[in-house]
């Protein structure tokens, strides 16, 4: 293995011997970080489980509450953008500049229909009354536990969505970089991190789906 | 162990490439990405909060002098042994070991230059010092009184105390944490000198990697949980509230998973300070080194399969109870281990009484006394009895103080020379550690008698027959006060007046120990390859005796 | 350095995969199959994780490390279900005792 010298300037850092180490180490320290998102979707996810099985009912007609057609549109669209994020590294790896600055723009505007979709669907939730000290009228006779789903729905999604923002946020950095010929065949490591993360966040919604939408349908 | 480029022990000039005169001025510290200095900043900050929660706890001491209720009303009371813990607990006990022996000794113990993400480094002390801002505004604001604990639904529904920003401190604190451990994680594993193989690593080393492991699984669960606190308070949701069909026993749950781990996080890496000590400190290779590494891991893991153990009384199920108070007498077992290996360890050893050494062995008396009160408290009757009581806080003050408070101040004196290329003055720290030592005694061993006499815990008035021995603990608590005020004046006395050292002052094995004191700022003028175990005393007996 | 370069085809593949998945996940969820519902559904969501995990995430392709790391956070959240839970189902309710309905 060639030992690449350290320059200020270059894309190895001062404190690694080689590039290989530095993108083990980067891939290494995205998926440590990884473990610890999962630890805490998992709290919200164990609150689910606690709640679902203290009030069945209250989670059967929550779900009734919310739109499959509109879930299943999301979790398309998610899908897809952890498709654009992939192309964007493979973009990356190749050395394809524009490639991967374009995946991510992809990647960006599907993450935002996502956003709108979730945006359209709170807002219908207000209009029902259906958002726990926000605007809460449910009609009479809704099953009791229904507000602790309804929390929950909203603390999960929010979270989600939120997590979705900073990816944004993220995704702007690394097209700019990419643009500027930041990365190479040799030293991608940037694009790959933000696809891990990016991969998660739609993981995450992979099982906030049917738990939320699907469960009690039919 | 052997280097390519080794420092004689000769040579008590510092280089002027050494980390301290790398950049003056504040920009070069406060934008440093050198691990040595972000340690010391930490030492700076860390040093400031437990002021802080010790002045707290000056204050709960002096309310207990009296059977009343005098000094302060309760409900201010309330706020004060909040306001000790939480300062202790997320600002001082959980970051002081990693943040500052950790940063500053793992590159050098793992012969590389820095950190794996030396900016992250930085960032975790700005996210350490805001979430500590953030505690200390809300204290001014009023503080909270929930408890170090913030137990729902008082936190989260009923208190009207500050409890949203302080725990917002706690949250950005714990972020620290999780980049800590992120940051520990990929050092270890990909930044190890040629030749260093796991089980040629220091067990500081491996004491620290178990504890980053709890910090990256851990954390995020109490992240979580404080957002469950905030939106319930905000949002009256019920997922805590009983009167919204919410169980407050999940708060627990979801506290404890992560509080009980978090006792591990402090512990572990105290721990990996006393094999270091105690190896030093003999002259010897740590007995059973193989089992004490191992026995960091499996405290990791089987720490988080016993946290219903604080909830015994809880109203969680009578089953969880019996299954976690069995789980809890396994994990004592590689504590245990842990204080038997450095026992052997000690024996036929050549053993020097200087202010490390005392420390160690203090803490290997203390934390004894701690780990088995922890048993006693583990046994799910014997619980029901003492939960609540003063018997549990003398338990936790006895691993907390007299385990890791102990390692702290034993490895700040072992590695200060290092730190700075100054010695402490013997003399006075060698009595500052016996009172600390004495005091700590008389403060906490009247409590355990206290609590199992009956006297609750965060009360602020107690039935007359217990006033001796609340005379006696607020007494311990002044010296102990006195002993610790000691290293904080010789400590920084010794940065101007102490007698300069060279590189390896207590000819200790260790890595750190091949650069000058202090270090240069690159660490190594080449990394070394290792081809040795750790803690090599006798070749390095052998080598010391060819020079000579 | 050379790393592994997937064929484009091989992200289409998991990405038809993962549609697919996603259509039946939602269509079984209209056919009334009682408690196997839930079984259905979560096995759907657990096989498109895998599929994330091992071929977008590259795991697939990654050292045996990344393997235990992603294999952990699994185990660690199982430990946080199970444990929760062995409190709940196991609960014995209080006789004569009824939870206050004021919600």
């Amino acid at each position: 293995m060639p030992e690449l010298a350290a320059t200020h300037h270059g894309p190895l850092a001062h404190h690694f011997e080689t590039l290989e180490q530095q993108k083990d180490t980067c891939t290494l320290g995205m998926w440590a970080f990884l473990v610890q998102e999962v630890m805490f979707f998992g709290g919200l996810f164990a609150c689910y489980i606690v709640y679902r099985f203290l009030y069945p009912a209250a989670f059967l007609e929550g779900a009734h509450h919310l739109s499959p057609a509109w879930g299943t549109f999301n979790t398309v669209v998610l899908i897809g953008s952890s498709l654009t994020m992939a192309l964007s590294v493979r973009a990356a790896q190749l050395g394809r500049r524009r490639g991967t600055a374009g995946f991510i723009l992809a990647t960006m505007a599907l993450a935002c229909v996502f956003l709108g979709v979730k945006w359209i669907e709170y807002g219908h939730k207000f209009e029902d009354g259906l958002i726990p000290g926000v605007a809460w009228h449910p009609e009479p006779g809704a099953a009791h536990g229904l507000r602790i789903y309804f929390g929950l729905y909203f603390t999960m999604t929010g979270m989600h969505a939120l997590h979705m923002v900073v990816g944004l946020v993220l995704m702007v950095f690394v097209a700019l970089r990419a643009l500027r010929g930041r990365y190479s065949p040799d030293n991608y490591i940037g694009v790959e991190v933000l696809g891990l993360y990016w991969h998660f966040v739609d993981l995450v919604w992979i099982f906030l789906f049917p738990l939320l939408y699907l469960l009690g349908r039919h | 162990m052997t280097t390519s480029a080794r420092s004689s022990y000769l040579d008590a000039e510092p280089r002027e490439d050494n980390y301290l005169a790398a950049g003056y001025g504040i920009k070069s510290w406060l934008l440093t990405v050198d691990h040595k200095r972000i340690a010391l900043l930490y030492l700076i900050s860390l040093t400031a909060f437990f002021t802080v929660g010790g002045l707290f706890a000056v204050l709960v001491r002096l309310e207990l002098l009296t059977p009343q209720g005098d000094l302060f009303q309760s409900e201010i009371y309330n706020r004060l042994f909040t306001m000790h813990g939480t300062f202790m607990v997320f600002f001082f006990l959980l970051p002081s070991v990693p943040a500052v022996f950790g940063n500053f000794l793992l590159p050098l113990m793992l012969g590389a230059r820095d950190v794996a993400f030396p900016k992250l480094n930085l960032l975790s002390w700005y996210l350490y010092v805001a979430g500590g801002l953030l505690s200390f505004v809300a204290m001014l604001a009023g503080g909270v009184d929930t408890g170090w604990t913030f137990y729902a639904p008082y936190s989260s529904t009923y208190a009207n105390s500050q409890v949203i920003v302080s725990a917002l401190g706690i949250f950005v604190a714990g972020f620290s944490s999780i980049l800590t451990g992120v940051n520990f994680i990929a050092t270890i594993h990909k930044m190890r000198a040629p030749g260093l193989t796991w089980f040629r690593l220091p067990l500081f080393v491996w004491a620290h990697y178990a504890t980053s492991l709890i910090m990256v699984l851990g954390t995020p669960v109490v992240a979580v949980t404080i957002v469950l606190v905030a939106i319930e308070r905000l949002f009256h949701v019920g997922v805590f509230d009983p009167a919204l069909g919410g169980d407050p026993v999940l708060f627990q749950h979801l506290f404890w998973f992560y509080s009980h781990p978090a006792v591990y996080i402090m512990i572990l890496p105290a721990m990996g300070i006393m094999s270091e000590l105690i190896a030093a400190f003999s002259r010897k290779r740590v007995f059973g080194y193989p089992v004490v590494a191992i026995s960091s891991l499996a405290i990791a893991v089987l720490g988080f399969l016993v946290w219903g153990h604080h909830m015994f009384v809880s109203g969680q199920s009578v089953f969880a109870g019996f299954v976690f108070s069995l789980l809890s007498m396994l994990v004592a077992v590689p504590s245990a281990i842990k204080v038997f290996n450095w026992t052997a360890t000690l024996y036929r050893g050549s053993l020097s009484f200087r202010t490390p050494m005392l420390y160690a062995l203090g803490f290997i008396g203390l934390f004894t006394i701690g780990g088995l009160t922890g048993v006693f408290l583990a046994s799910l009757a014997v619980d029901v009895h003492v939960h609540d009581t003063y018997f549990v806080v003398a338990h936790f003050h006895y691993v907390m103080v007299g385990g890791v408070v102990m390692a702290y101040m034993g490895g700040l004196h072992f590695w200060w020379p290092k730190f700075f290329g100054r010695m402490y003055p013997e003399n006075v720290a060698r009595t500052a550690a016996v009172l600390i030592f004495a005091g700590f005694n008389l403060t906490f061993f009247p409590q355990f008698l206290l609590g199992y006499l009956g006297m609750p815990r965060r009360y602020h008035a107690y039935p007359e027959e217990f006033q001796v021995l609340n005379v006696l603990s607020t007494a311990g608590a002044s010296v102990l006060g006195l002993g610790f005020l000691l290293p904080l004046c010789y400590l920084a006395w010794s940065l101007k007046y102490g007698r300069k050292v060279g590189p390896n002052p207590w000819h200790a094995a260790g890595l750190e120990w091949t650069t000058t004191s202090p270090p240069p700022k690159h660490n190594f003028d080449a990394i070394p390859t290792v081809e040795h175990g750790a803690y090599a005393y006798a070749e390095l007996d052998a080598e010391e005796v060819a020079h000579a | 350095m050379k790393s592994h370069v997937l064929p484009l085809r091989v992200y289409l593949q998991v990405f038809a995969a993962l549609m697919t998945l996603t259509a039946v996940t939602t269509g079984i969820a209209f056919v009334d199959l009682g408690a196997w519902n839930t079984v259905v559904a979560l096995t759907i969501a657990l096989v498109k994780v895998v599929v994330v995990v091992l071929w977008f995430m590259h795991v697939k392709y990654s050292p045996r490390l990344i393997w235990v790391a992603a294999l952990a956070s699994l185990y660690w959240l199982l430990i946080l279900f199970g444990f929760l839970m062995s409190d709940y189902v196991t609960r014995v309710p209080v006789e004569g005792w009824a939870p206050p309905i004021a919600w």
